[in-house]
């Protein structure tokens, strides 16, 4: 296979589109499924995430008055970069070789880009519920990225600076895990923490408040963006945890193990998903800024004394 | 059979209006979704947004003011949308039939495809109400 071909591969198929949707979708329905059970209800079954996407694609797409051309181009730009992002952790944890210097950066920064995209196409969309959605999008982003960014020093300082995604998961590989020492168990528990409000999930999810905003930022969307927002929701829970696991759990990674693992990280996000009630926008941001940053501080402390 | 046909009666997302119900159809509709009936076994959600909605679920008898508010919801539904008549108000004004305040019945103003009467109607009978809707649709609407 010539290189271009093989990247237009990775992208689409094996560890980018097809891959990442698929498993997201499935892992989308772990979570419905987990919920109702939890609630002690019966829930859909398996396909039910693809038979949405598909009966969405079937559906008409409205653009509301007065609503600007981001308003359809901001859903491709979060699916896009994010399938860009799942291609390049997934080379670093699939296949052996294809990592490159700096990937770690790239990562973070591509995670950024779904909700930018959101916020991008909900404030383009001339609709009030959707701008209060956006404001608190964006303060939520700006509430959980600091104590994840430095709880992702704190694995770099571990791994002895690297910020090559397989160099990282080689450190682990020969001196363990990094979840099995004092500053790494911190910074798991705030990546945990912070990958709950990435993923837009219960006590974080008030700027998709069903019951008080109608949907916030994704109220006027309907159809196809409606259809490519539930994906790139659905990649989001494929590369959030897979991204966690390759920082802090990098030591197996057969498929097994990295299976059970990411099953693991799931069903915390969904446990606390179903036991805690919507924190108000100002709760979150002074629990991000407050206890989580200091104890990510707390790590990073620990990790430069060798702990 | 259309395969997008299908889809959609495999993932029905249910937008709950009320125009000037009792709460009563709306409590049993709820009701629909609780651990005893659950119907997202079959893909049925309530959603919060009128954009994502494939079904209109309408109860209570249309008031006056309601009326120029539920042209303007359906016409901001994205199609196709069914429109669903739940309660003996929504599907023939019940005891309002005289009353100053409601002129028409609702299916004067918008396409009704289902009626569930019943005052309120049983989850039960929303349930089997759902259904025939069901395979009214997989017939070719």
């Amino acid at each position: 296979m010539n290189p271009a071909m093989k990247i237009l591969f990775n992208y689409f198929i094996f560890p980018g589109f097809l891959f990442s949707a698929s498993v997201g979708l499935i892992a989308g329905w772990l979570d419905r499924k987990i919920s109702a059970r939890l609630q002690w209800r019966k829930g859909p079954p398996w396909h039910q995430n693809f038979t949405d996407i598909i009966k969405l694609l079937g559906k008409e797409t409205i653009v509301p008055e007065g609503a600007r051309l981001t308003f359809l181009a901001a859903p491709y730009l979060g699916l896009l970069s994010l399938v860009l992002c799942a291609t390049v952790l997934g080379n670093a944890l699939f296949l052996s070789g294809q990592s490159f210097r700096g990937d770690l950066i790239v990562v973070l920064y591509l995670l950024v880009i779904p909700a930018i995209a959101l916020i991008i196409g909900a404030s383009s969309a001339a609709n009030p519920l959707a701008s209060i959605g956006v404001s608190r999008e964006m303060k939520l982003l700006l509430g959980y990225e600091l104590p994840f960014i430095i709880s992702l020093i704190t694995v770099v300082i571990k791994s002895g600076g690297v910020i090559k995604l397989e160099d990282i998961l080689s450190h682990q590989a020969g001196f363990g895990s990094n979840i099995f020492s004092l500053s790494g168990a911190i910074a798991f528990v705030v990546a945990v923490l912070c990958l709950q409000a990435k993923l837009g999930f219960v006590p974080f999810d008030m700027a998709e408040a069903d019951q008080e905003i109608m949907g916030g930022t994704l109220i006027e969307y309907s159809g196809l963006p409606l259809a490519i927002f539930k994906l790139t929701k659905a990649l989001l829970l494929v590369t959030g945890p897979l991204f966690v696991i390759t920082l802090f759990l990098g030591k197996d990674i057969g498929p097994l193990f990295l299976l059970l693992k990411f099953a693991m990280l799931l069903v915390i996000a969904i446990l606390i998903k179903n036991t805690n009630p919507r924190l108000r926008i100002e709760q979150a941001l002074k629990f991000f800024w407050g206890p989580v940053t200091v104890l990510a501080l707390l790590g990073l402390i620990f990790a430069s004394l060798g702990w | 059979m259309d395969f997008r046909l299908k889809a959609l009666t495999k993932s029905i997302w249910i937008f709950h209006a009320s125009v000037g119900s009792c709460n009563n159809c709306d409590i049993e509709t709820l009701d629909c979704f609780t651990p005893r009936f659950d119907l997202e076994r079959f893909g049925i959600q309530l959603i919060g947004s009128l954009r994502h909605a494939d079904v209109l679920l309408i109860t209570g008898a249309m008031n006056r003011k309601a009326v120029v508010r539920m042209k303007r919801l359906y016409e901001q539904a994205p199609k196709p949308c069914l429109v669903v008549a739940c309660g003996t108000c929504a599907c023939s004004q019940h005891m309002f039939k005289e009353s100053y305040n409601v002129r028409e019945p609702l299916d004067k103003i918008l396409p009704v495809d289902l009626y569930i009467p019943g005052c309120p109607p049983k989850p039960e009978a929303i349930i089997s109400g759902v259904i025939k809707l069901l395979n009214k649709v997989k017939r070719g609407k």
